[in-house]
């Protein structure tokens, strides 16, 4: 008894392969990470004496513009995977290389975002607003960049799996795209919260 | 990333021993860490109480070595006190108890007890200990930077913390990296029982251990994450000048703070005891559960009322997260948000009660054998029963306003936490020791270990209640000996000081007896030398790679005890038939 079961084949019971149900546990507690910070942004907020419109200080254009790239990221990491379901291995790899050029662009527009917040002389020290702003939007973007190493792997190095191992690499695909919703449906959130109210 | 760390038998020292990902290597590694960490956190305490039995006079012996900056000429100065009231909480609870209980127990014997060859992910669980490492490292290290330690309190309250030395920042850093390690588990503790139960091991046949750590590992998983949130923001308070917990208009020693303001203290203390409730239960859950196994064991019958323990652990699970707040009374939430967390409150002590009966329940009629294991298992109950019902009037808004921030408290939880369930860990590591080294403890140094430590144990924490009910608040670097209606308590710190030492004396024949045990020769004949139901009983002793020579079937419940007409007084889980 050596090998561990359910790597790659679900379990009848719970319907679920081991790394489906982790990354499901991994999320929830993502929810809770940032729930916490959605919930000091109501606390901060009730608690102020003045708070300001969002659309005041931040560019609500250019945050359409990065919430439209995110959607369509989530839309090509979901293709990638139904690429592979359909064997086509290069439409998987067209596909999941969009879903790391358009999680750059994403990062390149938010650099350029800070940027010009720091120009204005907009730091986090500046109110309670710019504060749980950069907060937030900067473990948001952390996250991307975690969700661009590990999509980069499976583009690069790790889609050697494909040939050895084709189910585990589909589910590999599918759990990093469970990830990439997730931190795409983050942003939506985040996006009317701080830019719109 | 292979998911066969087992295919190669040819490891090297480095390999099978340091980087391992067998569960059993890492449940040690978190074992013997987190052993000498709980050591560490109670040498703390004891230089602490030497201060509050002398105030003033210099420490003996070990005074002189501890530094101009923290106890010129051996006399101990209040910030470094404060340092080690702050890191004595930290350390006890981050990098003794819960790794020793979830890390080392959890690791070792969940994935054994539910027939499983590993961990779902044993890479990941690598990590965690390497991650949990971190944050000791951490820990330690910031005694040593200016300014010394944390000094704010385990719990870390804004504005001080805030504003406090650099000892502070390394706090967070190294909290960051035990959510981190606790994350990596909780995540590998949920799939493990949900994914590898042996066939035949349906959800009411968990033994009552495994159940506890399953609700343990969904509190890690949800209850932790607002604390790193709580924590980055703390940190951004610290580094990057934010006011996320500092209100405007704040003074410190009579010059307005240069900051934005508009920020809120107690929005930290929520983010914290979100957390920190949550893991009180995270303490006392495994506790339980290893109390249940060695009871039943030694009971010989099966436990009373194994559903209603279990529903009760699911659904204290569910309410410790709806009642944080009642740490927070004396902040003036208002009486409606208290009268909310009241009701929670007393609510959630009724499955602990449910638990406690059933376990004192069990115990009648049995033909009960008193092995050093069962002693402390059994010590735990009442123990475990003071220290619940003295927090009852903790959890009443009225009486706690006299009571919050005095040694009461302290008497309380320590109850829950020393003789509940450090006694729990002891109990434990008598236990197992036969599966997991091949050799019995000596029962002799056990009882020598036992009995001091129970008298001890209550010759320090009782006396507390007394001084708390008379006010003595928890924070004072001399004991009070400045207030006047203190002074007919104040004796007592000599006496609680002097039991602590001889608690610590009395440790003495159990690390004796862990090292010699280990060394000595006296080899159980028998790979179940309790004679037990459960599945860790049923493997080779140690357990190899992969745990089970073959895969377990399980056809029974797991406290088969006494059964009528069966050949022997233990039916074990795997054994067929009937």
């Amino acid at each position: 008894m050596d090998a561990i079961p359910y790597t790659v084949e679900p379990r009848q019971d719970t319907g679920l392969y081991n790394a489906k149900l982790g990354v499901w546990l991994f999320l929830a507690s993502e929810v809770m990470l940032f729930g916490a910070l959605f919930s000091t942004y109501i606390l901060l907020r009730i608690g102020a004496a003045q708070w300001p419109l969002g659309s005041s200080i931040l560019n609500v254009p250019i945050g359409a513009v990065n919430t439209v790239i995110l959607i369509t990221s989530s839309v090509t990491m979901v293709m990638s995977w139904v690429a592979l379901k359909d064997k086509s291995f290069g439409r998987f790899k067209l596909c999941l290389g969009l879903t790391i050029l358009l999680a750059l662009a994403f990062l390149a527009i938010k650099g350029f975002e800070y940027n010009a917040k720091f120009e204005h002389h907009y730091f986090p020290k500046t109110s309670t607003f710019l504060a749980i702003y950069f907060t937030l939007t900067g473990l948001h973007a952390l996250h991307i960049v975690g969700g661009v190493i590990v999509n980069s792997y499976f583009w690069g190095p790790g889609c050697k799996m494909w040939q050895s191992d084709p189910e585990h690499f589909i589910n590999r695909i599918e759990v990093a795209g469970l990830y990439w919703h997730f931190v795409d449906l983050v942003w939506i959130f985040l996006f009317p919260v701080l830019y719109l109210l | 990333m292979s998911n066969d760390p087992h295919n190669s038998h040819r490891l090297n020292f480095w390999q099978k021993y340091i980087f391992s990902t067998d569960h059993k290597v890492i449940g040690i590694q978190y074992g013997i860490t987190a052993l000498c960490f709980l050591f560490f956190g109670f040498c703390l305490m004891m230089l602490m109480r030497w201060q509050l039995a002398y105030p003033g006079e210099p420490i003996p012996f070990i005074g002189k070595f501890l530094g101009e900056n923290r106890a010129p000429g051996g006399i101990m100065l209040p910030e470094f006190y404060n340092e080690l009231g702050a890191m004595h909480g930290t350390i006890m609870v981050f990098l003794g108890v819960v790794p020793l209980l979830v890390g080392a127990f959890g690791n070792y014997i969940v994935p054994l007890q539910i027939g499983a060859p590993d961990m779902t992910f044993p890479r990941l669980n690598m990590a965690s200990y390497w991650a949990f490492l971190a944050g000791g490292i951490t820990m330690l290290v910031s005694f040593f930077v200016p300014g010394g330690a944390a000094n704010s309190g385990w719990t870390s309250y804004p504005p001080l913390a805030d504003i406090a030395t650099t000892g502070q920042t390394l706090w967070i850093l190294g909290m960051v990296f035990l959510i981190t390690s606790s994350l990596l588990g909780a995540v590998n503790f949920i799939t493990t029982i949900f994914q590898l139960r042996a066939p035949g091991l349906t959800f009411m046949r968990l033994p009552v251990f495994v159940w506890a750590q399953l609700v343990t590992a969904f509190l890690l998983l949800l209850a932790f994450p607002p604390l790193e949130a709580a924590g980055i923001l703390q940190l951004l308070d610290r580094v990057a000048g934010t006011s996320f917990f500092l209100p405007s208009g704040l003074m410190v020693s009579g010059e307005p703070l240069e900051v934005s303001g508009g920020g809120s203290v107690l929005l930290w203390q929520h983010l914290f005891w979100f957390l920190a409730h949550p893991e009180v239960y995270v303490l006392i859950l495994p506790a339980m559960g290893i109390v249940s196994e060695i009871l039943a064991n030694n009971i010989r019958k099966p436990l009373w009322g194994y559903k209603s323990m279990v529903y009760s652990v699911i659904f204290l699970g569910f309410m410790s997260f709806i009642v944080w707040a009642h740490h927070m009374y004396l902040t003036g939430m208002g009486t409606a948000i208290n009268a909310f967390f009241q009701a929670t409150t007393m609510i959630i002590s009724i499955p602990s009660v449910v638990i406690l009966t059933c376990l004192f329940i069990s115990l009648w009629g049995g033909s009960i054998r008193f092995n050093t294991p069962m002693l402390f298992a059994v010590a735990f109950l009442p123990m475990f029963g003071i220290g619940g019902l003295t927090g009852l009037p903790l959890g009443l808004s009225a009486p706690d306003i006299h009571l919050h921030d005095t040694y009461y408290v302290i008497g309380h939880f320590h109850y829950v936490v020393a003789p509940g369930t450090i006694f729990g860990i002891f109990a434990g590591i008598y236990f197992w020791f036969p599966k997991i080294t091949g050799r019995k403890m000596n029962e002799f140094l056990g009882h020598l270990h036992f009995w001091p430590s129970l008298l001890f144990m209550n010759c320090i924490f009782m006396p507390m209640f007394v001084q708390g009910l008379a006010g003595m608040s928890r924070r004072l670097y001399d004991g009070g000996a400045q207030y006047a209606h203190l002074q007919g308590t104040l004796n007592l710190h000599k006496m609680i000081s002097m039991s602590a030492w001889g608690l610590a004396l009395f440790q003495l024949p159990f690390i004796i007896n862990l090292i010699w045990s280990m060394c000595k020769r006296n080899i159980v004949t028998s790979d179940n030398p309790w004679k037990s139901t459960t599945l860790e009983w049923q493997t080779p002793t140690p357990p190899g790679h992969g745990n089970f020579p073959v895969e377990p079937v399980v056809y029974r419940g797991p406290y088969e005890y006494s059964v009528p007409g069966a050949a022997e007084d233990f039916t074990p889980q795997n054994k067929p038939g009937g």
